[in-house]
């Protein structure tokens, strides 16, 4: 195992996740290559192989769309995200990309403090490396609960 | 000295159009639904036929609290019967699907078969000529309760009511036509989501059926422009008023008219577009410029066609002040790769992330919180009038009103 490679995809989604937490959505796409995949779906659709995704998104502007209609459109409570992450398994790696799975956990703090964890699961990854930085050609984020509470509106 | 409790309930005047608040709170109240309601003389969606296609396949779900198990058993036929077993009521089955040629409860290995009949009792005739359950007991005597089947378009109803009229006739025609028309060939699961909603079960139905709410809440297609102004709809309520179908078509008059061009200039001109408007790329494909259609059943059950995006959800109560909902997302067998990837993006209109209803996951819980120190007044359903007839305009609470209507009749209330 590569060392860089592994320092370099923890920065990676430390940076991501510091992104969603401290809420500067609009960067968010920017982890992402302009022909990305995106999906969030959970354990059970992903082992059965069902296709659908709460986010289903196969552009960056799907992504930038979503954080827009977050942004304008939609009406949810104030809330904010933590995620903690886990270390990344590199299941394989060459010269241009990696595909790797991290653990994650995402509590949700909600206006007036009521915090739950809400979500824990693994992200499934592609990156592509893109000079010295990584970018996200795929990121399943696949959740260990089928059940979501009361809806999931910031991305994870 | 005494001290007069002030009653609990205020009392519900005739109608429909105003509603008491503690209908969505007492536990009281869920119990009676349960007796009346699930386990009374309605059709309860349970599964898709396509989730037990095969002889020996099951699923657990719920009717109303009830558990339930759905079977396909080798006589080709569907069966249900409650998920409980008659010797000391644990649960039959703990999977949520699975194959099986009978089912052995796990506490004493008494053991069912596919439609839910008591087949064998653990050391029935004792261990070595002692112990064992007495000469008198029968096995035909214990039974979990078994539930009436009907299915319509591959949709799976339950009834523990024996009397519960046949499934067209509950539904009426309008109902049943609409349903046909989106699920009029094989359909196939391509994702299953389950929802935890903070807030009594009603809230989330009264919702599905609130026409009124749709361009106010959800400000997904205003925001970003797309345009709806060559739209005409309206709103079918069974003769019941229990069952709904809320529906939006092009009007190729409409779309001709100077009104729409000047909109369409005007839209085309602003800059808040979305960045990759083929999440929104769709077909007619059931050929009748029908763009929306949201079809309820009482009590708990919605089809929704949403351009391509076709979905059932399952509305079940989990305590008074919860409710579980189950997103079970279609397509057809024959879908080509292009189709469903069309409808997987539509998708993202739609779930506990969708552009048009996260919005719903969430304004239940404001309302049962908002209410939560008025139990004795109540909300107003006068929009449209007090009536529960169809309609060809959607500023109306007359489907809300129907299911008061329906919830009334059933409640004796």
């Amino acid at each position: 195992m590569s060392t860089t490679t592994f320092e370099a995809i923890n920065k990676f989604n430390v940076t991501y996740a510091a992104c969603i937490d401290e809420d500067t959505l609009e960067a968010w796409p920017e982890f992402f290559t302009n022909d990305c995949f995106y999906k969030v779906t959970t354990i059970e659709n992903h082992q059965k192989k069902l296709p659908a995704g709460l986010i289903y998104a196969d552009s960056k502007g799907m992504l930038q769309d979503r954080i827009s209609s977050l942004r304008e459109a939609n009406i949810y409570e104030r809330q904010r995200y933590r995620h903690i992450l886990g270390m990344p398994l590199i299941e394989e790696e060459t010269d241009t990309a990696i595909r790797a799975e991290t653990a994650f956990l995402v509590s949700r703090v909600m206006r007036g403090g009521k915090m739950d964890l809400f979500a824990t699961g693994k992200y499934v990854d592609e990156l592509q490396r893109d000079g010295d930085r990584l970018l996200l050609r795929k990121r399943v984020v696949v959740c260990d609960s089928i059940s979501i509470d009361t809806l999931l509106a910031i991305p994870l | 000295m005494s001290i007069k409790p002030r009653s609990l309930a205020s009392e519900w005047p005739e109608g429909v159009t105003s509603i008491p608040y503690w209908l969505y709170q007492d536990a009281g109240v869920l119990k009676l639904e349960q007796e009346r309601i699930y386990q009374g003389a309605t059709w309860n969606y349970v599964c898709l036929e396509a989730e037990i296609p095969n002889t020996g396949d099951y699923r657990t779900t719920h009717v109303g609290e009830m558990p339930i198990i759905v079977t396909r058993h080798s006589d080709g036929e569907i069966y249900a019967f409650e998920n409980r077993c008659a010797h000391r009521g644990a649960l039959i089955a703990l999977e949520d699907s699975g194959n099986a040629k009978e089912l052995t409860c796990v506490y004493h290995a008494w053991s069912y078969d596919l439609t839910g009949t008591l087949k064998g009792v653990a050391f029935q005739r004792g261990v070595r000529g002692k112990g064992g359950m007495p000469e008198s007991f029968r096995k035909e005597d214990h039974n979990p309760r078994k539930l009436r089947i009907a299915t319509l378009c591959g949709l799976v109803f339950a009834s523990l009511d024996d009397d519960v009229p046949p499934l067209e006739d509950y539904l009426g025609d309008e109902v049943v036509r609409c349903v046909e028309r989106v699920l009029y060939k094989p359909a196939k699961v391509i994702g299953q989501f389950k929802q935890m909603l903070p807030n009594n079960w009603k809230l989330y139905f009264e919702n599905v059926k609130d026409s009124y709410h749709a361009s106010l809440l959800h400000v997904f297609f205003t925001t970003f422009r797309i345009n709806r102004l060559s739209q005409k709809g309206g709103v079918i309520v069974s003769d019941s008023g229990a069952h709904h179908v809320s529906y939006s078509a092009i009007d190729p008059k409409e779309q001709e008219s100077a009104e729409y061009q000047a909109e369409k200039l005007r839209s085309d001109k602003d800059g808040f577009r979305l960045r990759d408007p083929s999440m929104l790329d769709g077909v007619d494909e059931f050929g009748d410029g029908v763009t929306l259609q949201i079809l309820s059943i009482f009590p708990g059950f919605v089809l929704q066609q949403i351009q391509n995006c076709i979905a059932v959800r399952q509305i079940l109560p989990q305590g008074s002040q919860s409710t579980e909902l189950n997103w079970t997302y279609l397509g057809f067998e024959d879908d080509t790769p292009q189709m469903e990837k069309m409808r997987l993006k539509q998708a993202n209109l739609i779930g506990a992330s969708g552009f048009v209803s996260m919005e719903d996951g969430a304004v239940g819980g404001f309302v049962q919180r908002g209410i939560r120190c008025a139990g004795d007044e109540f909300s107003v359903l006068q929009m449209g009038g007090a009536g529960i007839s169809s309609s060809d305009y959607r500023a109306t609470e007359s489907s809300v009103r129907g299911f008061w209507h329906a919830y009334r009749s059933y409640m004796g209330l």
